[in-house]
This record gives C-alpha cells, structure tokens and sequence, in this order.
C-alpha cells in the first residue's frame, strides 16, 4: 500500500489541528479505486433486481402479465404489488407539516394505480443484472390512462385530481404570521401604508424544478442470512433508514442492521427512504436470498427526488429612502405524487430565511403544498433556504432599483448591524452572530467592485453589445438542523442531536464513532482534527468510524450542515468525558489529587512539578487494570447525544461579474468572489472545497439546470444528454475570502458550510444577469437564465423579440417553403 | 459468448464474454476491478474512463470485445512498485476530490489530457475535461491538479482563486470574535 504525502508534518499531539489545511485521510482509497460503492458488493448467490416502470404521469394498472419474463433465462421471478402486499411496508413522511396535511399513502409498488411516470410496478429477479433488465422488457402491463395534474398552478385549482382519493391536490397550508407570533407587526398594515406614501414592490419568481444529480447511482444490497439482516445503501441516513424499517415492515429494530458504505454524494438526494429500498428489503426477506438493486441514470433522474420547485409571490412593503416595512411571501410548492420523508417540511424550512440577514418589522409567510402526478420533491442542497434567499435578495436588488441606490447601500440600510447581536428576527429566531458589515466590505475589496461598476458605466454609455452585470448576494442561513424542541413545536418525527463515542485502544490509538454519515463531506479528517486537539493525540493515530448501523448505533445522520455543528459537539463532550474520567486514574497512578492535576497537550501533570503521564500510558493503564483507584471502572471509553440549543446562521457576500452578449443573450461568467463567514474553521481546504462545490451547484440552478415534463407527465430531462450538469468549460475558478464572527452555541465556535455556497450564489448571478440587461428595461430572467430567455428578456419590447423564436418557425415553413414540399 | 484476451493493468486474462458486455461491466463484474464505476447510460459523465493501449477511452461506451488483443489501464493500475502517480498526489494534495465517485474517471482523462498537452492553459484544461462530470467540487481544484501535475504555479495568476492572499485561515479581517 503507498501513503499519500502528508503536505503538512506529522503532528505529535501538541494541539494546533483545528484550524490546519490538512490533506483528506479519506483520499487514499478514492484516488486508488480500493473503494466500496454498495454497487461493489458481491454476495454468494446474490441475485439482481431490475424494476418495471409506468411509463404514465396518472393511470389505473388493469393487468400485469409477468408469465413471459418469468420463463425467461436465469429469471427467479417477478413479483408485483399485489405478490408483495403488506409485506412492502410504506414509505413514511416524517414531517406532517400541519395537523391536517392531506398526503396520499405511499406503498413502495402500488397495484393498482400508478401516481408518476417512472412509478415502480413490478420487479423482476434474475441470476445476472442483464437477465433482470432483459426480462423486465417483457412484463406486459395493461393501464388504463387517467387525466393527471401537471402543472403546479392548475393543480392547486383542483380541476385535475393527483390522488382523486383526497379529494384535492392541496397538501397542507402553512403560515406564519409575526403579528400573531408577537415577534414583528402586521404586514398587511406596512403594506397599505406604503402603497400611500412609500414603495411597494410585487414580483412572482420561478423557482425550477431540480434534480440532485449526485454522481453515485443510488444502489442497495439486502442480505438476510443469518440472524440478521442488513442492507447495505447509498443513503445518506443509514439510522433513520433502519428506524423507518423497523417501523414500516414489522422486523424488530435490533435485527435490523444498515450500513452506508463509501456512498457518491447526495447533496440532500439520498436523504430519502426509498421504494428501492423497501422492495429490495421485501424481496430478499421473500427468497431467502441476498438481493442487490443498482438504479440506471435514468431512473435515478426519474424516481429519484428532485428539488425545490416552487411559484414565489413576493411583496415587499418599504419607506421612499428604500427602508424594509414589510415583507409578505406566499409560495406554491409541488410535492411531486408523494409527501416525501421532509416533504413539505423543505418549503417550511425557508420560512425562517425570507427575512435574512435583515431587521424587518413585519413578516407574513404562507405555504401551500400541492400534488401532483410528477416525481416527489424534497431535499436539495440548501433546502428551502436557496428558495428564500433567492426570493430576498432578488427583491432587496429590485428595491434598490426603485429607489436609485447602490444595492449594497440598500443592504447595508436594511441589515442587522455586528453590534446589535445576538438579535431576535422577525421569524422568530435568535441570531448568534454576524458581521455582514465586515464580509460585505472584504468581498468588495477582493471584487474590485468600484472598478467593475466603472467598467459598467462606460460599457453602458458606449452601448458595448456586451454589457456588464454585477449580481448580489448577501445571505444567510439556518443550519446545523436542528434543536430536538424546535422540531417538536414544528411537528417533525424525530429529534436533532447527534452522537458520538470514543474508544481509548491499549495500544494508543483511538476511536472515533460519529452519527453522522459522510458521503464526500471529509469527516474522517476533520474528526481526526478535533480529537487531536482535543486529546492531545496525534491527528494520525485517530480513526474515524461512521455509517454502519452496527459500528456507530446511535445517530441522525448528514444533511442540513449538522455534522460539525452538531457532531462535532457531541464529539466535542465525549472527548471531555475522556478526560474527565482519565483525571482520576492519572492521579492514582502519580500518586497526586486530582485537584493538583492539569491536562495539556495530551498529558496529565501534576502543578508545580515534571511528574505527568500521557493519555495514551493511561489508557494501556486502564486496559490492564492492575492498579487502579477503587471503585473506577477499567474504561476510559465515553460517549455523548448532543441536542443543539440553536441553529448556526453563517452568512457572507457574494458578488458576480457576468458579461452579457445583447445580441445573443449569451452569459458568461467573468468573476465570481465569495467571502463567507462561516465562523471557525477546522480544516480550511475542505471549506474551500465545500465552497467551490456548492457554487456551482447554485450558479447551475441559475444558468443551466431544470427539469422538465412534457405534456403527459414524462420527464423529458431523464438522461445527462438533456439533464445539464454543468462541466468544467463551463465553469471558472472561484476568489474566495472569509471572515469569521464564531459561533456561540457550540464549544469550537463553529457555523456549517455544506450548503452555504449553493444558497448564496443563485440570486448572485441571476441579479447579475438583470443588472446588465437593465438598460433594455429587464427586470427579471426567468430561471435557468438561458440564451433563448436572456435574449427575449432583452429585446420583449422591441419587434424583434415579438416575433422571434416561439411560433415563428412553423408559420414561415408553411406559407412559403412547406406547402411546396 | 466470445474469447477475448486482455491485460489489465499489468495482468492477462482470457474470458468467455457475451458479445454485448460493455468494458466497464467486463472490469466491474468478470475481473473485480471496481475501481472503475459506472455514473450515467449515456456516456456523459466519464466515470468509467480507462485507458486503452495508453489512450483514454469511457468504458462504457465500448464492447469488451473490441479490447480483445488490448492493453487496459485502471485506476487501480496507476501505482508503479508502490507509488502513487504524480496525477493521483495531486488530485490528494489539491483536494480535488469530495466524494470520490468521479474520481478514477477523472484522473484518468487528466492524465490522457496531459500526455496530449504537457503544458495547458486553465482554458485547455477546462475543456480537456469537458467529458468528466464531477458535482462535488465545482472543478476549482481539479483544475489546480491538472496544473500542480503538469508543473505549473497553481497560485493566483493562473486559477484567479487564492489571489488575495486571504483565503485560508478561519480568522481575519478585523472581525470580533
């Protein structure tokens, strides 16, 4: 085996690892392929699965004939909805938004009417995953074809049922009103007020329809030998997906084992609990037999769940100098054919962000969940917090607009200023800490800003056909979901802590068991970092152990940019705990009191003399137990559960160049800086990393991604052919800078940072992109911002933009070369 | 089925395959060589990049067959007497990788791009990837790879990144803390 280099020396336990730019532990089996993706595993007499899908949005399933794919080579058999029956279990939703959420009961694979085009009906089981696909192909299924409910809108007017069971497509309505909640006044009052003698700015926002798109093709293995069973998933929740079992399909948690392995990213896409899942589990407990399931592409851009999907009404009330009085949001927000694991509880968690990092006085805040016939949505990186910044900081540009002020000036005005936290928000959340002040004036120092607005105003002046645009943002966000209370009072299923143990091994190393479950994120690195710290071990005598149910039993897994924040101060606790009850062993051994003892540097010594003993000789001490004071268990080995008093809020500026070509409405990116404050760091190049990642993620929702349905449900951006991720000539290198006003509800000062890129960087562009085509009079760009839309957006008021593109082609075939043909 | 002869990495094999076996699922299934995944079905992502006879090629856009009589690279080939190809520490010592997925395939194709153009420009290196799909890392440090791999300053004038020189460290700019 090779060692990768160590850029930095190695470390001797002297404290300084938090903070330091190591290179990942994780790294060495990635950049050599010693990988284990759930798709690698190989089991004896393992079989295959391969799913039959509907290919209609909304249809009654009148016949399956499975008679032809079971005689077919090597098939086990095929199995529908109506074999499996109760023996499937559900697919739960954890977050019942409202007492009286309407949500259509989920079974993995229905039998008699399907809800989406990609809906599961049978499945077949073969020797080969081949012989699976091959056999799939000839299951005959008989539908009968029923209207479906498309499109958000339509769908929240009932006219064509989703579920026609429920009677209606509305979900759940959700409203928080400050008024009522005592933290603001009423919005409808700051409104009317400024319609009479201020500014009142009222805009709808698109925001599209996402898919993950996580590169790891979700995968599951199910093995029911022996005692146990276990399934082995890409997930990014191996405990709550155990809980859900157990509590779905009747096998008693402790025989339950689930393990994530080396899992492909997830960015929120494998926090779910899937029908794959569950059929894989019913069929392997059927046959006796290990059973694995690896999705195509297309499926996965298919069934997997996508992502935001919502219709934003925006009204901002405001004084004439451009001070916020009001701000009031109704959102519409498609479901898809299913209340997935958060569901509804995704748009919610925007309903706190809308008001961002500024001092409003009145906030109203409505949410109406609908169903549709098209794939469920959930969680996606940021979940609901890229929606609400996206829906702010669009309208603080457009106040801006109205007002004739710098955007930044408009900001600046309206933004809770560094001395007055912690402050109390207008949504009813008590922000720590912040210094937008300080992250906004370093971003413009590294933009270049006034220099950039020059270039603007001459290229303006000169009526350059490319003109120059620069786009703001400047977020916040909640993370580090969550307090276990506020989820209570918000009616989510579970809590918010986490868990983590520690194990002092006789031969000085130690290990690390985190409920968290990394899938990309470095984890085993900047774990290794804490305890270092912490213990005064050396970064590399500590291992990390994470996402396998039986290894690390307790935990909630990694989303909401919880791992650290949360975690990490569990990990944080059980290292104290470490000490603490190494304290009194140590003192025995040198024959002190415990009071005359201090812990430095992973050494006990004792005041005032050279006498000290390290961590590691007492934990050798601990294993034997020779000598040991009486009564102390030979057991140095700790754990802590962690429940967050408060959400982390990082925030930062983030500032966009973008050169738009007027005459072609082609955008491109010139430079993009982001200053982030994401209090303190542990390893600042995973950071960047997260940073760079999660930009693009959020530069692609603004210029590239969506998916699309065609008119009878079948998403037409099923495969990487239509469904653009974006590539590396698309994208450029980033100037990043930080700031950091630390936390001050966990020990490190910490503040997550898995989603803040992708939540600041969407409104960054799209606002950049409105800037420079504000001369043409544009005040908005519908998202994913495309050539074909930039160029519409410019030229809606002269003929050309009448006429062009849409519905000019078919007309001009026909009268002159089309009829001739 | 078909008799085919290959070597990977370094070994030879002699298989029976069904004709339609794509490569990747000949590594992945018949040689165990994992290493190499699958991301899409459509050839888009280039997960599955190897190298044949020296050139890279996406592996599941070819027939096992048509490597009969070739010579197969993996990622799990690149090592030489136990190290690491100066591709693989860059990839390690620019975190140019979070999840790792796409990884095998883009060391891969950096490595081909670099056999081709020792020396690219970001611009080249950006387009020399365009068939590689990551959704980790934004491509910021795969670019910085390419260029620490090919011997070129990664510092600011090239990537524009870390030009300020206030990057890294978690405290700074005056701010209370």
């Amino acid at each position: 085996m090779t060692a990768t280099t160590e850029v930095s020396t190695g470390s001797t336990g002297g404290g300084g690892e938090v903070g330091r730019a190591r290179t990942r532990k994780e790294d060495q089996r990635l950049i050599t392929g010693r990988t284990r993706w759930t798709d690698n595993i190989v089991l004896p007499g393992m079989l295959h699965m391969a799913m039959v899908r509907s290919p209609f949005a909304h249809a009654k399933i009148t016949n399956i004939d499975t008679e032809a794919a079971k005689a077919a080579t090597n098939v086990v058999t095929v199995l529908t909805g109506a074999d499996l029956g109760e023996s499937q279990g559900v697919c739960i939703n954890a977050w019942p938004i409202t007492p009286d959420q309407k949500a259509p009961t989920h079974v993995p694979m229905p039998s008699d009417r399907v809800a989406y085009a990609g809906e599961i009906v049978a499945v077949v089981v073969a020797r080969t995953a081949a012989q699976a696909r091959d056999a799939a192909d000839l299951v005959d299924v008989d539908y009968e074809e029923l209207p479906a409910a498309l499109d958000l809108k339509e769908a929240a007017q009932d006219a064509v049922l989703a579920h026609p069971e429920l009677g209606t497509n509305k979900s759940a309505l959700w409203e928080f009103d400050s008024a009522e909640a005592g933290t603001g006044g009423d919005v409808e009052q700051a409104i009317s007020k400024a319609r009479t003698d201020g500014i009142v700015i009222e805009r709808e926002f698109r925001q599209q329809r996402l898919i993950p798109a996580f590169m790891e093709p979700r995968s599951v293995v199910v093995d029911p030998t022996g005692d146990q069973l276990t399934m082995w998933s890409a997930t990014q929740i191996p405990h709550i997906l155990r809980f859900a079992l157990a509590a779905t399909t009747g096998v008693p948690e402790s025989k339950i084992r689930v393990i994530a392995p080396d899992v492909g990213g997830g960015f929120g896409g494998k926090l779910q609990t899937t029908p794959e899942e569950w059929i894989a589990w019913a069929v392997a407990r059927r046959l006796g037999k290990p059973v694995k399931y690896t999705e195509t592409r297309s499926e996965s851009l298919m069934s997997g769940h996508h992502g935001r999907d919502q219709w934003q009404k925006l009204t901002l009330a405001a004084t004439k100098d451009g001070t916020v009085t009001g701000l009031k949001v109704e959102l519409l927000a498609d479901l898809g054919a299913y209340v997935a694991v958060v569901g509804g509880g995704v748009p919610v968690l925007g309903a706190f962000m809308f008001n961002a990092i500024y001092k409003f006085p009145a906030y109203h805040f409505s949410c109406q969940t609908v169903l549709t016939n098209k794939t469920w949505t959930d969680a996606y990186r940021g979940a609901g917090r890229p929606e609400a910044t996206f829906g702010i900081e669009r309208m603080m540009t457009e106040l801006a607009e109205q007002v004739g002020a710098d955007p930044l000036e408009i900001r600046e005005k309206n933004w809770i200023k560094h001395e007055e936290f912690p402050f109390s928000t207008v949504s009813g959340l008590e922000y720590d800490s912040g210094n937008y002040e300080a992250a906004t004036a370093k971003a413009k120092e590294i933009f270049s800003y006034d220099e950039l607005r020059a270039e603007q105003a001459k290229r303006r002046e000169s009526k350059d056909p490319v003109q120059l645009g620069i786009g703001i943002s400047t977020f916040t966000e909640m993370c580090g979901l969550a307090p276990s209370r506020v989820l209570g009072s918000l009616d989510y299923g579970a809590g918010g802590w986490e868990h983590a143990s520690i194990r002092m091994l006789a031969t000085g190393t130690v290990e690390v068991v985190t409920g968290s479950s990394a899938h990309g994120q470095g984890h085993e690195t900047a774990w290794s970092q804490i305890v270092a710290d912490r213990l005064g071990v050396p970064f590399e005598d500590v291992e990390v152990l994470h996402g396998d149910t039986q290894i690390a039993p307790k935990g909630l897994d990694t989303y909401g940019s919880r791992s650290l924040t949360v975690g990490g101060e569990a990990l944080i606790k059980a290292a104290d705990k470490v000490i603490e009850k190494a304290k009194p062993i140590a003192a025995h051994l040198l024959e002190a009191s415990a009071d005359d003892l201090e812990f430095e540097a992973g050494k006990f010594t004792v005041k005032g003399t050279d006498k000290g003993m390290a961590m590691a000789d007492i934990a050798l001490a601990t294993f034997a137990a020779h000598n040991l004071p009486d009564g102390v268990e030979p057991s140095l080995d700790s754990d802590a559960t962690y429940d967050p008093v408060n959400f982390s809020f990082p925030h930062g500026t983030h500032l966009c160049a973008v050169e738009v070509d007027t005459e072609t409405g082609g955008v491109k990116m010139r430079k993009y800086v982001a200053v982030d404050d994401v209090g303190v760091i542990v390893n600042p190049t995973i950071v960047e990393g997260q940073v760079h990642g999660g930009l693009v993620q959020g530069i692609a929702q603004a210029l590239w991604e969506e998916a699309v349905h065609d008119e009878a449900g079948t998403l037409v951006s099923a495969s990487f052919v239509d469904y653009t991720l974006p590539t590396a000539a698309d994208t450029i290198s980033f100037d990043l800078g930080h700031t950091s006003s630390p936390a001050t509800s966990n020990s490190l000062g910490t503040k997550g940072v898995g989603e803040a890129g992708t939540i600041a960087s969407t409104p960054a562009v799209v606002n950049a992109i409105v800037d420079a085509c504000r001369p043409f009079g544009v005040d908005d760009v519908r998202m994913p911002c495309t050539p074909e839309r930039v160029w519409k957006a410019i030229h809606s008021k002269d003929a050309g933009g009448q006429t062009a593109t849409e519905g000019a082609a078919v007309p001009h075939l026909t009268e002159d070369e089309g009829a001739a043909q | 089925m078909t008799k085919i002869e290959v070597t990977v990495d370094g070994a030879r094999y002699s298989d029976d395959v069904e004709p339609r076996t794509l490569l990747v699922h000949y590594l992945r299934e018949n040689l165990g060589k994992t290493g190499t995944v699958v991301g899409c079905d459509t050839s888009n992502c280039g997960a599955c990049t190897v190298h044949l006879d020296g050139q890279s090629v996406k592996s599941c856009n070819m027939l096992a067959v048509q490597a009969d009589g070739h010579e197969i690279t993996t990622i799990e080939g690149l090592e030489t007497n136990g190290t690491l190809h100066p591709m693989q520490e860059a990839f390690h010592e620019c975190h140019a990788l979070q999840c790792g997925y796409c990884t095998p395939g883009m060391i891969m194709q950096s490595i081909d791009l670099l056999n081709d153009n020792p020396h690219p420009s970001e611009d080249e290196i950006r387009h020399g990837l365009e068939g590689n799909l990551c959704r980790c890392t934004g491509y910021h440090n795969i670019v910085k790879a390419v260029q620490q791999a090919a011997g070129a300053p990664t510092s600011s004038a090239s990537t524009g990144s870390v030009s300020t020189g206030s990057v890294s460290t978690g405290s700074t700019s005056g701010v209370a803390s």
